[in-house]
């Protein structure tokens, strides 16, 4: 039988979409590093909707992307991505390799 | 149920010399997860108690509030505390240690008021190691007159090549710090005002003094159980102990490796990072639920100072040969590369993301690079995996 996740969580602004993650006990976030642009553990995908509004990586975090496993287009650090009023309803998925 | 002996629910440490000292984040954002969490998924947290015995046979706890508590399977996760030193004056007000939210609380207490500096506050730390070095570059940023004292003849002697002390010590030199090597601390002396002063007379004045000598596994309690314990408790690669209802994780335990190229290590370690902490927990927690998850992963490491971040990966114990990839005498950017007859062993990656990716990568799928390659900075390192 099909195992079809469905995910919701409360984040407060200002946090960030690793910490919201962390926070609800979601799996395949392990964030090692606690935040600090060190690890590369919180890799996520951005739904192609949300992107324009999250924004690209950049400087460590770019680097870190271009050798993170699996890197797509839109490929961020979770924890690089500050949670704002305007991501109200974002979505984001995790790279198979994270679980 | 988690029991904790400090009044605050699990944080994050690395943050505490960093981020917190500098009052860029507070006791809630540095909070692994907030109670809540623990609340809503059924985790009772017993905080600001401490567990005084445990009775194996029984399986059973004691408690300092005069509580006894059963258990099914015990996981010690008790970590380590800052190494004290033993010298006249040692306890003197305004001599501090870093190693908990209090630590760090009580140090802000001596550079102000309410989070301000008091212009001209002087510190003295007493060792130059990550723990120094980090609370140095954050001191420096906050406007406090910093001198780090060291023991040995380079700070971070016992963790990396001289190449990398030696870039340290000039960065921080640079920021406005003054590293002063080979200074043997013999007593602390004054009230306010404290001196420290070395065996050859010369004396360095301070409002406060921080101590970062290093960690001392917390292992008393396994050895008073009766538990195998040198240098850590003692586990498997399982993480669990010579109990078959206790498991152990973290900075209190030696562990089984598997770095074979670092054959100095005698097939055992204790490490004290987050990251390895990480990864025994979730081998620990297989293994309470009957589940075989033996540990397997590779060290690594970091450190932020001022806009530096220095990446590890690996163990350099054993290496004769070092080679530096960029310029480690006047830049920010460089990679040491550790080798061991001509075998990677460990990567100390300063402001380079993509060659501490890669040498993980190398380390753990034990890849060989030609030594000539690491060091030409014309080569793309993600070359280095194919």
């Amino acid at each position: 039988m099909p195992i079809i996740h469905y995910i919701e969580a409360d984040v407060a602004v200002g946090s960030t979409v690793m910490q919201g993650a962390v926070d609800n006990m979601i799996d395949g976030i392990l964030a090692e590093c606690g935040g600090s642009c060190s690890c590369a553990t919180c890799h996520c995908y951005v739904d192609e909707a949300w992107f324009d509004k999250v924004g690209e990586a950049g400087g460590t975090e770019k680097t870190m992307l271009e050798m993170a496993m699996e890197q797509q287009p839109t490929s961020r650090l979770s924890c690089q991505i500050e949670v704002t009023e305007d991501l109200d309803g974002l979505v984001v998925r995790l790279p198979a390799s994270q679980y | 149920m988690i029991i904790g002996d400090e009044p605050y629910a699990p944080y994050q440490r690395p943050p505490l010399p960093k981020e917190f000292m500098l009052g860029q984040k507070d006791d809630r954002d540095i909070l692994i997860r907030p109670e809540a969490t623990y609340d809503k998924h059924g985790i009772e947290l017993r905080l600001n108690q401490q567990v005084v015995a445990i009775n194996p046979i029984e399986n059973t706890l004691a408690l300092d509030n005069g509580e006894k508590l059963d258990y099914d399977k015990l996981a010690l996760c008790a970590g380590a505390r800052a190494r004290k030193i033993n010298l006249p004056g040692g306890e003197l007000a305004g001599v501090c240690y870093l190693r908990s939210l209090d630590d760090v609380k009580n140090i802000k207490n001596y550079l102000g008021v309410n989070g301000a500096v008091t212009p001209g506050c002087r510190a003295v730390i007493i060792g130059g190691g990550y723990i120094g070095l980090e609370t140095a570059a954050a001191l420096t940023k906050l406007g406090v007159n910093v001198t780090v004292l060291e023991m040995q003849d380079r700070v971070l002697a016992r963790v990396t090549a001289s190449e990398v002390s030696e870039f340290f010590q000039r960065v921080h030199t640079e920021e406005g710090v003054s590293i002063r090597t080979n200074i043997a601390v013999s007593h602390i002396e004054g009230e306010h005002l404290l001196t420290v002063c070395n065996d050859n007379g010369e004396h360095f004045d301070a409002n406060l003094v921080i101590i970062g000598v290093g960690v001392i596994p917390n292992v008393e309690l396994a050895e008073a159980a009766g538990l195998a314990v040198e240098n850590g408790i003692t586990v498997d690669e399982f993480d669990c102990t010579s109990n078959e209802n206790i498991v152990a994780a973290g900075d209190c335990t030696n562990h089984p490796t598997s770095l074979l190229a670092n054959s100095l290590l005698g097939g055992r370690l204790r490490l004290e990072s987050v990251p390895n902490a990480v990864e025994q927990a979730k081998t620990a927690a297989a293994s309470i639920c009957s589940q075989s998850l033996p540990y397997a992963s590779y060290p690594w490491f970091w450190s932020d100072q001022y806009d530096l971040k220095l990446q590890i990966a690996g163990l350099n114990q054993g290496f004769d040969q070092v080679l530096i990839r960029g310029d480690n005498k006047h830049g920010w950017s460089f990679v040491a590369w550790y080798l061991k007859e001509g075998k990677l062993l460990a990567a100390d990656c300063v402001n380079r993301p993509k060659e501490f990716l890669v040498a993980k990568q190398l380390l753990s799928r034990e890849i060989t690079v030609d030594p000539a390659k690491l060091v030409d900075e014309s080569i793309d390192p993600k070359i280095f995996l194919q």
